[in-house]
């Protein structure tokens, strides 16, 4: 072959030799960028070489929403609870309400109208005054509008009309008593800021900084799934913040998040898992918190689910519709083995609905009506329920049918899976079989009332109404094929009366002695019990935060508190010595990034070189 | 779908430049022709790809099960009222005919629709995030294309030498490396730092927040470097092995062995003669590569908290945030549709004979 004709299929060399260059300049920058010419940046420190204090908490879930009125997510709404303040705030003790916005609150004899004093030293972060008419026009743009209602258009459901007589008096008429009226969690939004939107369904609060508010904190600057920049506002009624930012910065994956505490990227990190948490807890100038959790984690099965209309649907196993079956179930749950080893002691023995941390509302059930580990009581339960075990140890039913079921579990939720193994096991010795079903999206076979147990858990709000009102008859689909607000399709008449008892009593003993007793019915029924409370684990810088503010004030929680406590009350550490000894190694580092430059500089030009004299010579 | 892979790819021959005549009728204008039908038809095609992706993006995430509504608001407090009007709001009342022709007809004039979890169009999310994972990604695949190609020319040219036991072993280990694993091991190495090595990059995230002009490119370089080392590393050995491979079916050509007997050094073969010849495949691979660009790489993403798109596809299925998943699914499927056509283009300009 004649070898004139290959330089046209060689043609491509000089794009090789251009990528070459551009591949050898590419690595000589990264090997640049490696030298921390700057590393003042990348140290979130409690106080930085200008001084500037910063605390900065490191988050994972996006923000969905900065418009108070769209924003569903925990991070978008405890950034709500920095920048507005709400009519009431929890106090941090034990949780009762008291003056947010407003200052005073009270109903009328008919418990119909409420009326609220609004306080008259909160300002905007604009320099002008917070009002009765702001309060007034955030609820009736509620509801009036559905856009603004998709947040928390609960709240306003059961509202008739909301005026204000004067600037600092707030009335709400409403169509039934409401006992949640001191536990409004809504953000108060600036009419003069916000009347000018025009769809409030797509209006995301995201493009304009900073944003007006009245509450510890002003929102500064904010991108995309990077952070979350805040400051201090001066002018907040109960004193500004001491930190002179807040910085909530994005770690996707929770070994980075602690990469970066341990670093001091960081000063916080939450939702910590047991092992995470056993290494921080030998790390130096770290401080684990292990708080008493607001969830709970309970094993619910299906009731038969069926709408209100009577129509029944879904396929749960009938034997459940024994209340001995169930209760045999549970007997049959050792609990403790799961605080010590799924949980590995980071939660706390379930009991009833709502957790100790609420110590108002937590009920505990009676000696003899507790249901306790008892591996031969729930035999013997089966065995009353017309369930005895066979030749072969199974449980068999009148039918003949054996005993078997399935749990959906959710299969991002390594502790479903776990607790389900345990079940297997436990169950299984009892002569019962136990499918576990994880999946992503547990929600659709949960909706179709296509299950027979299922791993449950709520976050529950210092004001339980909620958490209770999605177990009445009320929260049942209207048909079977719409979705209702229930959570797996429980309704019994006795707890719907209590339930309506406890929405429109106004005297706290009196209410909280109801809610108990709603615990209590619901703890006999077992359609639901509560396995574990699972704490809240997370970690700070002791050498970034000197001291913080837990909620509930003694061995509480930091972050998602009910209310602004945690970043507000934050004393920055006043001694840094970290950027100290980081500086030997910087110098070291400088000197080694700048050879590697220097080496990789020589050798493309050699290289260079080498390849121009060679094509000179061909 | 066309793709470049079923290109006809040139083998050792190579063609050598014909004379040609010059005119109207010659066979320079008939080769023209030739390319304008090519490339027509290769357009076309592409159409016809695009909108079997825009059709099929939209059925594919109607099986996904569960309703939206119901997902997103999943553990907050919502009425029954408040789940119908969010339902009307996003058009999942509508019986599924009309939810498709408005989709049809909103996606043909470049509306993809309003995310469920954002409320924010579609359109906008993608191109917010867009720029980023662009950035890491494809500083990444040009990094490890070039070095694959290097050490891959190296490996075949030296074959079965100690260098080329090396070189192969170690892109092949790195390889099997799970990327998530390899990111972590260097955040803890070289961000946390370990006994003398400093922690000396940022743990994750692409900026600071507080630098601007050209201390903010700086700043992005050296969050850049962990995550780009990471995808290098467990990227380059599939254009290694694919260029060596390729690169040993030339060495015992007989053009070869005639440029040596010119008297050519033995580099100005290889660099000269092999590797052109030998250079198809491994485009055809980095071209699909940089169709991947787009959708970056989700577990990279996630380690090194970049704030691209990797990480607001998982996000969007999810919830399932339906626009967005179809919105996605269009862009990536459009990204790799792109790359073919630019490569089904490149293609007669590297080897004549296609397209003719």
């Amino acid at each position: 072959m004649d070898t004139t004709t290959v330089p046209r299929n060689a043609r491509p060399h000089p794009h090789i030799r251009t990528l070459l260059a551009v591949g050898a300049t590419a690595l000589a920058i990264a090997a640049a960028a490696a030298t921390p010419l700057n590393p003042a940046p990348q140290q979130a420190k409690a106080a930085g070489s200008d001084g500037k204090r910063t605390l900065t908490v490191a988050v994972s879930q996006s923000v969905d929403s900065l418009s108070p009125f769209l924003a569903q997510r925990l991070v978008s709404t405890s950034v709500h609870r920095l920048v507005y303040e709400n009519l009431t705030n929890y106090d941090v003790k034990d949780n009762h309400a008291i003056p947010g916005l407003a200052t005073k609150w009270e109903p009328s004899p008919d418990k119909l109208t409420w009326t609220y004093t609004i306080r008259e030293n909160s300002k905007w972060s604009d320099g002008k005054q917070a009002t009765a008419e702001d309060a007034a026009w955030t609820f009736n743009t509620m509801m009036s509008d559905e856009g603004a209602a998709t947040a928390n258009g609960s709240f306003v459901a059961n509202f008739k009309k909301v005026t204000a007589p004067s600037p600092t008096k707030l009335v709400i008429e409403l169509k039934k008593p409401q006992a949640t009226m001191a536990a409004l969690d809504v953000p108060i939004v600036p009419k003069h800021a916000w009347e000018k939107v025009g769809d409030f369904s797509k209006f995301n609060n995201d493009k304009k900084f900073p944003i007006v508010g009245n509450g510890p904190f002003v929102l500064t600057d904010y991108k995309v799934d990077q952070y979350v920049k805040l400051k201090p506002n001066k002018q907040f009624w109960r004193g500004a913040p001491k930190f002179d930012e807040l910085v909530l910065k994005y770690y996707k994956d929770g070994d980075a998040a602690v990469a970066a505490l341990q670093k001091g990227e960081v000063s916080f990190a939450a939702n910590l898992t047991p092992a995470q948490a056993a290494s921080l807890s030998k790390a130096k100038n770290i401080k684990v918190n292990d708080a008493p959790g607001r969830r709970f984690y309970a094993l619910a099965t299906n009731p038969g689910a069926k709408s209100k209309d009577g129509k029944k649907f879904g396929n749960g196993h009938p034997a459940l519709l024994d209340p001995k079956v169930r209760q045999a179930l549970f007997a049959a749950t050792d609990r403790k083995t799961i605080i010590d080893k799924v949980f590995q002691g980071h939660a706390v023995e379930g009991e009833g609905y709502i957790p100790p941390r609420f110590a108002a509302y937590h009920w505990k059930p009676a000696d003899g009506q507790k249901i306790a580990y008892d591996p031969a009581k729930a035999a013997a339960l089966l065995d009353e329920a017309g369930y005895k075990k066979n030749s072969a140890g199974k449980r068999v039913g009148k039918n003949g049918k054996p005993l078997d079921f399935r749990i959906l579990c959710h299969a991002t939720d390594p502790n479903d899976k776990a607790i389900g193994k345990y079940m297997q096991e436990w169950w299984g010795e009892l002569g019962i079989g136990l499918k576990v079903d994880c999946l992503d999206n547990v929600s659709d076979p949960w909706l179709a009332g296509e299950y027979d147990l299922a791993f449950d858990g709520w976050s529950v709000n210092p004001d339980p109404d909620f958490v209770l009102s999605i177990h009445t008859c009320a929260a049942l689909p209207a048909t079977p094929k719409d979705t209702g607000a229930t959570d797996n399709f429980i309704c019994d008449k006795k707890f719907d009366e209590l339930y309506a008892q406890q929405t429109a009593e106004y005297d706290e003993t009196k209410r909280a002695d109801l809610v108990k007793q709603m615990q209590s019915r619901l703890y006999d029924t077992g359609y639901m019990n509560v396995m574990a409370y699972p704490n809240a684990v997370e970690a700070y810088r002791t050498d970034q935060i000197k001291s913080i503010t837990t909620m509930p004030a003694s061995g509480g929680n930091l972050w998602g508190q009910d209310g602004y406590w945690s970043w507000w009350s934050a004393v920055p550490a006043d001694a840094d010595g970290s950027s100290e000894d980081s500086g030997s190694s910087t110098g070291l580092v400088v000197g080694i990034g700048a050879a590697v430059v220097l080496a990789a500089g020589l050798g493309v030009f050699v290289a260079l070189r080498r390849r121009s004299t060679a094509e000179d010579r061909e | 779908m066309s793709t470049a892979s079923t290109t006809p790819l040139a083998e050792g021959t190579a063609d050598g430049p014909v004379p040609v005549k010059t005119g109207p009728s010659g066979p320079r204008a008939r080769s023209a022709r030739a390319y304008l039908l090519y490339v027509a038809g290769k357009l076309g095609g592409a159409a016809v790809s695009l909108f079997a992706v825009l059709v099929t993006s939209f059925f594919l995430f109607r099986i996904i099960p569960g309703d939206p509504v119901r997902t997103m608001t999943h553990g907050r407090q919502v009425s029954a009222e408040q789940l119908a009007s969010l339902r009307r709001q996003f058009g999942l009342d509508l019986p599924l005919w009309q939810q498709f022709t408005d989709y049809c007809g909103k996606a043909l004039s470049g509306d993809l629709g309003t995310s469920y979890q954002f409320h924010a169009p579609v359109g906008e999310l993608i191109s917010e995030k867009l720029p980023a994972t662009l950035l890491l990604t494809g500083v990444a695949v040009v990094i490890y294309s070039v070095l694959g190609l290097w050490l891959g020319t190296r490996s075949a040219w030296r074959h079965g030498g100690l260098g080329d036991k090396v070189n192969t072993g170690v892109a092949l280990t790195l390889w099997s490396v799970p990327s998530f694993w390899l990111g972590l091991l260097l955040i803890i190495t070289f961000s946390v730092g370990i006994g003398p090595i400093p922690g000396m990059f940022p743990t994750g995230g692409m900026e600071s927040g507080d630098a601007s002009g050209f201390a903010y490119v700086t700043d992005v370089a050296h969050h850049m470097v962990l995550p780009v080392v990471t995808l290098v590393a467990v990227g380059y050995a599939q254009t290694l092995l694919v260029m060596r491979s390729s690169l040993l079916d030339e060495m015992g050509s007989d053009y070869l062995t005639t440029a040596r007997a010119k008297g050519l050094r033995d580099d100005l073969v290889r660099r000269n003669h092999a590797v052109p010849n030998a250079l198809l495949p491994t485009v055809t691979m980095v071209f699909i590569n940089l169709g991947h660009v787009a959708a970056g790489s989700i577990l990279v993403e996630t380690v090194f908290s970049w704030p691209g798109l990797g990480g607001l596809f998982y996000q969007a299925l999810s919830v399932p945030d339906l626009p967005l998943v179809q919105g996605l699914f269009v862009v990536f499927a459009g990204a790799m549709i792109l790359m073919n056509l630019l490569a089904d283009l490149l293609y007669p300009l590297l080897d004549p004979r296609v397209g003719r």
